[in-house]
């Protein structure tokens, strides 16, 4: 079990947290938290197997937050003195007081136990940041002269990137919590360039909460999808363009799990409902006041929100207002039944305690709502891959994720993939391309008549889901299983006239 | 954050360096934002960061190397044990295709100058305007949510070849989106700004409360292909895509849409618009203005070379008169196509213009029937051969007839290329000041003018409001 970088323990954390909490507590802040965070990043991208980008960098700050006269304020900055950390509580105070006439309704936290002096890492087995380089590179040279030799292969690119986060929190309840995580994912791409233009593939290895042994053969075979990626590429490029229509679909989690965090998990948080993104990534059609009533999908959805499942890209031990790691639920048998939330909303809509899904990207930023692992249950009897496959007459089979939008209410939305095959009879037909699927979030999830099983389900995600102003990237992972959809609208993307 | 003297660090770290060749570079930011919503404050803060990044590079066996360290940045120790870092790195890379010598010669005069620095002070006049603003909005029955920012980034560059170079990047922005109390009429409005000073609050206030009262009527449209007003933000919404996506690799490499049609060529010097068009960047723009050097504490490929540091930027012409004048290359790749002078960096500022000299309000007074489109949003790439995009309307969508704006619409989600408007575009309307919806967290400095696409496709209706 890896242990807490020492590097980071030995800051004076407990230091900065007594003199800005004493601080903020003497200016007369209800509350007052601080947090240090650090942030290692390690990015190297060959192209045909050459070296193009290397950079590692990291982020050290600390920020304190605080509720004055019931308005928020909140400061940052990078100097990990005592004096700063007062500093910074003062300018958090004198910030509060600036935006107190434009507060119209006092902030108060739901209650949360105290969670004193706790630590918690997360499961992996090799730091990246510890492997030597030249391992590093020599593994992303050999997977990329491998898809280099192959005749269909005209360009490679191969892109790794590696986190690790530190975070420790305190608040003038008691609480204080030090934690680390480590995040990888590695991406590989193939390109042929035929008279016709050109095709892309790339890998559908899902980003991870795991370390470097994700890239050596533990839970992905990264040697087998690259020994395949060249013969689908040149299937791909020669493939027949879809005809637009309306589809039934089988979708891979390597695509679905996309569609479920643009359309479901975006869709219900509770943030959104309440208008605090409709500027900028905008509300939801979930409304509050349809808690308990909204039909979301059919009776075979079910998901949940959490931050427990291990490797996943949003679990925690504690989130970043000091509430412990939960498992909620978000929609069960198709009808809404759960948002997630931070401490102010959960107390402003009377949850009674937040489920805690707050998280700032870095020190500079304030947290925010921001979503937890959101994962569509399998079918504990459900069929196999071929099982749903076989249940259709003509359809696409869709495995990986490419292009994706979705609209600010995250109703409408259009998704393409890696690749596409025809089902015709029950059966694999060969690969199709330039598919893009345009659905509605109910009409889409109210046409899944059915979900894989255990067997096909996988645990996928995105490193860097944005969201809030100033911008904040979040790491977050959504599990789910294969599912089948009827009857879903199918554009041709190469028609028209560009 | 003291006001500590930077230079004097960047000084000892370049000459504590013990590797072939060193790039130091330090950027301190401050920033104060504030964010509201439903006439409330929601958010606030005051933020200061410091960072450095040290590139050391190293002579190998079959070439130059290159190690890119970026850390936070509190002490002059801080700064050395980046040296220290980079230096170990650098014989342990592979060798870099984009090794070049580093940039020489020029002090700037300013370099031992501190940070330019902001705080809560300078939002106090602003704080005062939106609290004068929410109350009118209540008094109206109507909603604003929004988001104020503004940061000033002081970047030092130094290297061992004796350059030094100093530049502080101002940026300002202010958007505010009104709501009626259905939550189905929707405005936006957004100003950029460098000092905050030159912000109308008011007047911003005046234009949604205009656009509600266009919105007070509505009807609904079909899908299908209608003649557009695309006023100058989400015009630059559309071309910025096509900005960053100029790489002459990739398009000598038959990767991008501006791939020529025999392998190996670009579509430089094709005509890609009827209309004259030029679209510029320009660090000297006196409104926009941008470090006139490279600053890369990491290598974009294809784009920038981390070896490109400190090079000097000017204005570069993309396209001009319509026709495709240049690519983004890395200071080797020009060098190895043969280019000469210059080297054509793209700065973060956009300046379209061509030569049109109607107003939006001109504009639309010249249309019988068709649709002004305010805010495009979610863009993104679906087909990258074409530069097909899609994304969504949003807050505003009006329909005109017979000269004037008589209701808003429903939303659409479109599929277009920026390429494909270009070329279908059949007017431009005068080149404005304008702040993109969608890409206004990176891009705040452009000029624009609305264009008229006779044929703008909408893919399916939007239910979102």
């Amino acid at each position: 079990m890896p242990e807490i970088d020492p590097t980071f323990t030995a800051l004076p954390l407990r230091e900065l947290a007594d003199a800005a909490l004493s601080r903020a507590a003497s200016l007369g802040a209800s509350h007052a938290d601080i947090r240090v965070v650090r942030t290692q990043r390690l990015h190297r991208m060959l192209r045909d197997a050459r070296l193009e980008a290397s950079s590692d960098s990291s982020d050290l700050g600390l920020s304190v937050r605080v509720i004055h006269e019931g308005s928020w304020g909140f400061a940052a900055g990078v100097t990990l003195t005592t004096a700063e950390a007062q500093r910074l509580a003062d300018q958090a105070v004198a910030m509060a007081t600036v935006a107190r006439p434009l507060v119209s309704t006092p902030v108060e936290l739901a209650p949360e136990p105290v969670h004193a002096d706790q630590t918690w890492v997360s499961s992996y087995d090799i730091d990246p940041f510890e492997v030597p380089e030249a391992d590093r590179f020599a593994r992303l040279l050999d997977l990329s002269e491998r898809l280099l030799a192959a005749d269909a292969v005209h360009h490679a690119t191969a892109r790794l990137l590696a986190v690790k986060e530190n975070t420790f929190y305190a608040d003038l309840t008691g609480t204080s919590t030090t934690q680390q995580r480590v995040r990888i994912e590695p991406d590989f791409q193939a390109v042929n360039v035929g008279d016709g233009g050109f095709a892309t593939m790339n890998t559908v290895a899902p980003p991870a909460g795991r370390g470097w042994e994700y890239l050596t053969g533990t839970a992905w075979d990264f040697e087998e999808e690259i020994a395949h990626l060249p013969e689908l590429l040149a299937e791909h490029a020669k493939a027949p363009s879809i005809e637009a229509g309306r589809y039934d679909l089988v979708i891979e989690p390597t695509n679905l799990w996309l569609t479920i965090h643009e359309s479901v998990a975006h869709g219900t948080e509770l943030d959104r409902a309440l208008g605090y993104e409709a500027a900028y990534a905008g509300t939801s059609f979930a409304t509050f006041d349809q808690l308990g009533t909204l039909q979301y999908g059919s009776e075979h959805m079910n998901v949940t929100g959490d931050r427990v499942t291990e490797h996943g890209l949003a679990t925690v031990g504690f989130d970043d207002e000091g509430v412990a790691a939960q498992t909620f639920d978000i929609i069960k048998d198709g009808v809404l039944v759960g948002y997630q939330l931070n401490r102010q909303m959960a107390q402003e809509k009377g949850f009674g305690r937040s489920n805690g899904c707050a998280y700032a990207d870095s020190a500079g930023h304030i947290p925010l709502q921001r979503m937890p692992n959101v994962s569509l249950a399998p079918d504990p009897q459900g069929p196999d891959v071929a099982g749903l496959i076989a249940g259709i007459d003509d359809g696409i089979y869709v495995i990986g994720n490419k292009s994706w939008s979705i609209d600010m209410q995250r109703y409408n939305f259009q998704f393409t993939g890696q690749r596409f095959f025809r089902i015709k009879d029950g059966r694999l037909a060969g690969q199709v391309k330039d598919v893009a699927y345009q659905a509605t979030t109910t009409e889409f999830w109210g046409s899944m008549d059915a979900v894989g099983g255990p067997d096909t389900y996988l645990l996928a995600g995105s490193l860097n889901c944005g969201k809030g102003q100033p911008g904040q990237g979040a790491p977050v992972s959504h599990g789910c299983p294969a599912a089948r959809f009827r009857n879903v609208n199918v554009l041709n993307t190469a028609e028209g006239d560009n | 954050m003291n006001d500590i003297a930077v230079s004097s660090w960047v000084e000892q770290a370049v000459a504590a360096s013990t590797a072939r060749e060193c790039t130091v570079i330090v950027q301190e930011s401050h920033e104060v934002n504030l964010r509201w919503a439903a006439n409330a404050l929601t958010t606030n803060g005051s933020m200061s960061q410091r960072t450095a990044t040290v590139i050391s590079t190293a002579e190998l066996a079959d070439g130059v190397s290159a190690a890119s360290v970026t850390g936070p940045l509190a002490t002059a120790e801080d700064l050395l044990e980046l040296v220290r870092q980079a230096d170990a790195a650098a014989p342990g890379a592979p060798a870099d295709d984009e090794a070049q010598p580093l940039v020489s010669g020029q002090a700037d005069e300013d370099f031992d100058h501190p940070a330019y620095r902001v705080g809560p002070e300078d939002f106090s006049g602003l704080a005062l305007d939106l609290g004068t603003a929410f109350e009118r909005a209540a008094a109206a029955g109507h909603l604003l949510f929004g988001f104020a920012e503004y940061r000033r980034t002081t970047t030092w560059l130094a290297n061992s070849a004796g350059l030094r170079r100093r530049a502080v990047e101002p940026m300002g922005r202010l958007e505010v989106n009104a709501k009626a109390p259905d939550l189905i009429n929707s405005a936006w409005v957004g100003a950029q700004s460098t000092d905050f000073t030159d912000v109308d609050v008011p007047a911003m206030h005046d234009e949604l409360e205009k656009r509600l009262g266009w919105g007070s009527t509505r009807v609904d449209l079909p899908a299908g292909e209608y003649e557009t007003i695309l006023p100058p933000g989400a015009v630059v919404d559309l071309l910025v895509y096509a900005y960053w996506t100029m790489s002459a690799r990739d398009a000598e490499q038959g990767q991008n849409v501006y791939a020529g049609a025999e392998r190996g060529t670009t579509r430089i010097g094709e005509q890609l618009s009827t209309l004259p068009i030029t679209i510029a960047s320009d660090p000297e723009h006196q409104q926009f203005q941008q470090p006139p050097f490279v600053i890369l504490p990491s290598s974009a490929p294809g784009l920038a070379s981390v070896f490109d540091n400190g090079v000097p930027v000017g204005r570069v012409d993309w396209v001009k008169d319509g026709v495709l004048r240049n690519l983004v290359r890395t200071r080797a790749g020009f060098a190895r196509s043969g280019g000469t002078g210059d080297l054509p960096f793209p700065s973060e500022n956009l300046l379209v213009d061509a030569g049109g000299t109607a107003d939006l309000d001109e504009m639309i007074a010249g249309t019988k029937r068709g649709l002004l489109l305010t805010c495009l949003w979610y863009i993104r790439e679906v087909d990258p051969q074409t530069l097909l995009l899609t994304g969504l309307t949003r807050d505003g969508v009006y329909l005109i007839e017979e000269g004037r704006v008589t209701a808003a619409v429903n939303n659409f989600r479109f599929n277009e290329s920026p390429i494909g408007l270009l070329r279908r575009a059949t007017e431009a309307g005068r080149s404005e000041h304008t702040l993109c919806r969608e890409w206004n967290d990176w891009f705040t400095c452009s000029l624009a003018p609305a264009l008229r696409i006779p044929d703008f496709r909408m893919s399916t209706v939007s239910q979102a409001y």
